[in-house]
């Protein structure tokens, strides 16, 4: 029923003759759907279907390539649960708004100086999307017909690739790596090189978790066309920055800054490059300045790049982005400070490193694949069909990693697992012990 | 009308924050890390926990919201967000699943996944879902893809896609992403000139994109026959959701025989927008379209729900695993909780409240092309002009009564334009607020709402000084800081 009220001062009698102008051939009648819930059913509801997933807290989990479970302090969820934060919109009032642009500049520190990026946007969808756009934007940069990647990319993030270059009929070709280090192949790279290529991808650490140690080799082959790095912003506690190498845009997926692997979404895509490159950029940035009294505060900025001013010619179609993921990374980042963040980026090596050497004594098993230095994964070869592992493992109570068979078929029976600093000497037992089993 | 102000700490950036004095060795990268990978330096404040709670609990006071206050910001549909909702996303058994999880432990994720399409399907009056777009925007970019390959299939390259000068800015910068000529449709007293679109329409176009209402809160009557012109032309028509709050239970997409709609979650399905995002896009299309669809689907066999990949003719992915989970949970129980009966409410109340405030403002403000309208509205503020204020001073005061500006000079064809979207969960009393708010603006001394907003943290912002500046980073700040002490200093000697 419709307040009197407003029945009096529209002068209708029924609130039907709002809605006269649809067409009657287009008119439905209500919708076909079950009557509302009350909240405590809604909750039981709910809850019946949640509790079919067993969860990685249920589970020791091995399952990485791009989704991570990491740590959360208590005060991220604190500052998520604001909602303050959580039930503004974009802020298009930055008078009103300071809180979420103060947060979002902040993040953008903090990722430039994880990157060493001039500027980083307030983000992407994730990581995949960021590389799409990346490489859309190397084709504003340099004119070409073919994007290289490295072929030990991750293959979720390949296939957003390719769609992402179908409007602009781009050719995506692979360079190739190493068998034995899983590094890339140099002579390959330059091989591939050349006045058709208008940009090269690579990550590090890439799929297999390998360090790309020939980072300067690479980048001074590949010279001036435009060159993304994909890295994990927590390695880049530990790892010199992209910018140090020649990156000129840097992209990398930041959801575990703060918040849960939530089935694959919402993720958190970092976005950064160089400064001779801003007005080519995707997304929202945030930029200081000050107010009429003049006092510090922020706005969006250079927003003639964004799809709400320039239509058909932005940069992108951007809109809706991941700015709470930021916030919450920020937060993540503002608890966890400069000594534990590099603890933590130090527990994964440590263990990862750890759990690889305990697999290679199991007879049969050969880990890590590649004689290389790993960050927080690593490649495992299995004696058996590798679907054979992870059911034997699931068996146990054990969640295995992702496996590699499909993607890199060169690879024979491998798995890609992944280890952080949750994970206790129990968790690497059991998973040992599941391998150990026939 | 209340007294407003909002907080205002000049809180300092957490950079400017005195980081802890660590005793003791420096923390190092791990030996693991070969030598010439090894980071050097890291320049990130250890801060203690008390410092960083009390920063960002400032923050978020120096923030309006919806859970603050009215928030009218026409074609984002800042409706409330019902709390259960939040509780239920943040739940363990939802948050810590990874995607990559053997199906058999993720059947709670996959069944919410699977019945939230089939409600999508019900409420778009289309046959198949796909739960992947992260956004609005996203989803234009799935649904053109999806156009581009149906074109491609039957062995057409056609290149052109119409949208009208109204559309969202996001409809031709989508179809631009995707490799179309963007064709722009002129309006005629603010809805689709039928004739207009005869004369461009053709074998080169691909589809035509359409918001109904559209941005000016207009139904489109003439629909069906727009329909017919572009399906005649063999375009395919696609329909922008921005705006599926009015129409909920009225109309749907299918039944005005669109072929490819977007709905956004975070809009019409009350997930909240995050202050920017994360929000949801999916798309919904007909039968015929449904092989193009990206991958994985999820299907159904027995009483098993998993995932599909198989699908040759389909465009891919366009983002990495299967959608935004945590949103498209809140929405699912938002449309549980709401029912169909309840989801019909929602629309009746939108476009009632929407008019109630029309009406009560059209004599204030200009209503351009007269008449009623849909879920909002949009005014010109041209006569403010002769009071020696503008539009945008206007949404400046406005914040200084607690209340959020409405979307301001958009759309383009409305010079000065204000548009208006209370959506469903205001009381009258708060938009009797808003009209009141509105009439003491324009009775105040212009100087007053010139110089507005004065309640607010901060007071008006130098936007071109930040466009000019280009500082994006605490370090640019810094360096910016001491360019400025320097040039006093010598101002100074």
């Amino acid at each position: 029923m419709l307040p009197t009220k407003i029945l009096e001062v529209l002068g209708i009698s029924s609130p039907d003759e709002l809605f006269d102008e649809i067409p009657e051939a287009a008119r439905v009648k209500g919708l076909d759907l079950p009557c509302g819930l009350t909240e405590y059913e809604l909750k039981a509801e709910i809850d019946a279907i949640l509790s079919r997933n067993k969860t990685m807290d249920d589970m020791p989990s091995f399952l990485g390539g791009g989704v991570y479970r990491h740590f959360t302090p208590a005060l991220v969820n604190e500052v998520l649960s604001r909602s303050e934060f959580y039930t503004a919109y974009t802020p298009y009032q930055p008078e009103a708004s300071q809180g979420m642009l103060q947060a979002l500049f902040e993040y953008q520190s903090f990722m430039s100086e994880l990157t060493g990026m001039d500027a980083v946007n307030s983000s992407m969808y994730d990581w995949s999307t960021a590389l799409g756009e990346a490489a859309l934007m190397c084709s504003r940069i340099r004119h070409g017909s073919k994007f290289l990647i490295a072929r030990s990319v991750s293959p979720e993030r390949k296939a957003v690739l390719k769609t992402y270059l179908r409007g602009i009929d781009a050719k995506i070709q692979e360079v190739s790596f190493d068998r034995t280090s899983g590094r890339l192949d140099i002579n390959d790279l330059r091989s591939k090189l050349g006045e058709d290529v208008f940009g090269v991808y690579l990550e590090n650490p890439n799929y297999f978790g390998v360090l790309e140690e020939e980072v300067d080799e690479i980048s001074s082959s590949i010279g001036e066309t435009p060159f993304v790095v994909g890295a994990d912003p927590l390695s880049l506690a530990i790892i010199r920055p992209p910018s140090d190498y020649g990156a000129d845009i840097v992209i990398g997926e930041g959801h575990h800054f703060g918040t849960a692997p939530n089935f694959g979404g919402p993720l958190l895509g970092v976005f950064g490059c160089r400064k001779e490159h801003i007005r080519k950029m995707p997304g929202r940035i945030i930029g200081s300045t000050v107010d009429a009294a003049g006092r510090m505060a922020f706005c969006m900025t250079l927003q003639t790049r964004e799809q709400h001013i320039r239509r058909d010619k932005a940069t992108s179609n951007i809109c809706t982005n991941e700015a709470l993921m930021a916030v919450a990374a920020n937060a993540y980042l503002a608890t966890l400070g400069r000594d534990k963040l590099i603890a933590i980026a130090n527990l994964n090596v440590e263990k990862a490193a750890e759990l690889s050497q305990r697999i290679s004594k199991i007879d049969g098993f050969e880990s890590p694949v590649f004689k290389s230095s790993h960050f927080n994964e690593f490649t495992m070869r299995c004696p058996r069909p590798v679907e054979a592992v992870s059911k034997t493992l699931l068996g146990h109570g054990v969640l295995g990693g992702i496996s590699l068979k499909q993607d890199f078929p060169e690879l024979g029976e491998a798995m890609l697992l992944a280890v952080s600093e949750l994970h206790t000497g129990r968790d690497f037992e059991a998973i040992v012990k599941g391998l150990e089993a026939k | 009308m209340m007294t407003y102000r909002q907080a205002s700490y000049d809180e300092p950036l957490l950079f400017d924050l005195d980081s802890i004095e660590t005793c003791g060795e420096d923390i190092l990268p791990s030996t693991k890390i070969p030598d010439k990978l090894r980071r050097k330096s890291l320049d990130i404040p250890n801060l203690p926990e008390r410092e960083v709670m009390k920063h960002f609990l400032r923050l978020s006071q120096m923030n309006f919201s919806v859970d603050s206050g009215f928030y009218p910001l026409g074609s984002c549909t800042m409706k409330y967000n019902p709390k259960i909702n939040e509780q239920i996303a943040r739940d363990g058994r939802a948050a810590f699943i990874h995607p990559k999880q053997d199906e058999s432990t993720v059947q709670g994720a996959l069944q919410i996944m699977y019945e939230l399409e089939g409600m999508l399907r019900v409420i778009g009056g289309v046959d198949a879902i796909t739960l992947q777009p992260a956004a609005g925007a996203h989803g234009e970019f799935t649904g053109l893809q999806i156009v581009r390959a149906y074109h491609e299939d039957r062995g057409e390259h056609r290149k052109e896609v119409i949208v009208p000068d109204t559309a969202h800015g996001t409809n031709p910068a989508s179809a631009a992403m995707v490799g179309f000529d963007v064709i722009e449709l002129p309006s005629k007293n603010g809805r689709i000139d039928c004739d207009a679109l005869r004369s461009i329409v053709g074998s080169n176009t691909a589809a035509l994109m359409l918001t109904n209402p559209n941005t000016l809160g207009m139904f489109e009557k003439e629909v069906l026959e727009v329909a017919k012109i572009v399906h005649d032309a063999g375009a395919l028509l696609y329909y922008d959701g921005a705006n599926f709050n009015a129409i909920l239970g009225r109309t749907n997409p299918g039944k005005m025989n669109f072929d490819i709609v977007h709905f956004n979650l975070h809009k019409t399905f009350s997930t909240p927008h995050g202050g920017g995002g994360p929000g949801a896009g999916p798309i919904g299309v007909r039968k015929e379209l449904e092989p193009y669809l990206p991958v994985p689907r999820i299907v159904k066999k027995g009483d098993r729900y998993g995932l599909s990949y198989g699908h040759p003719k389909s465009i891919g992915k366009v983002r990495a695993y299967y959608g935004n989970f945590g949103i498209l949970l809140r929405a699912y129980a938002y449309i549980k909780s709401t029912g169909g009966d309840g989801l019909c409410e929602v629309s009746t109340r939108a476009v009632a409240n929407s008019n109630y405030l029309r009406k009560r403002l059209e004599s204030t403000l200009e209503l351009p092309f007269g008449g009623k309208r849909m879920h909002e509205f949009v005014l010109s503020g041209d006569k403010l002009k002769e009071k020696g204020i503008r539009t945008l001073d206007m949404a400046k005061r406005m914040l200084d009564y607690g209340v959020h500006a409405p979307t301001i000079y958009f759309p383009l064809i409305v010079g000065e334009a204000i548009m208006i979207e209370p959506t469903e969960t205001e009381s009258v009393q708060t938009l009797d607020g808003f009209v009141s708010v509105i009439e003491s603006i324009i009775s105040e001394p212009a100087e007053t709402v010139r110089t507005a907003p004065h309640n607010t943290s901060v007071r008006r912002i130098d936007e071109v000084k930040a466009a000019r500046d280009l500082i994006f980073n605490f370090k640019s700040l810094v360096e910016q800081r001491q360019r400025e002490k320097e040039r006093k200093g010598s101002a100074g000697s």
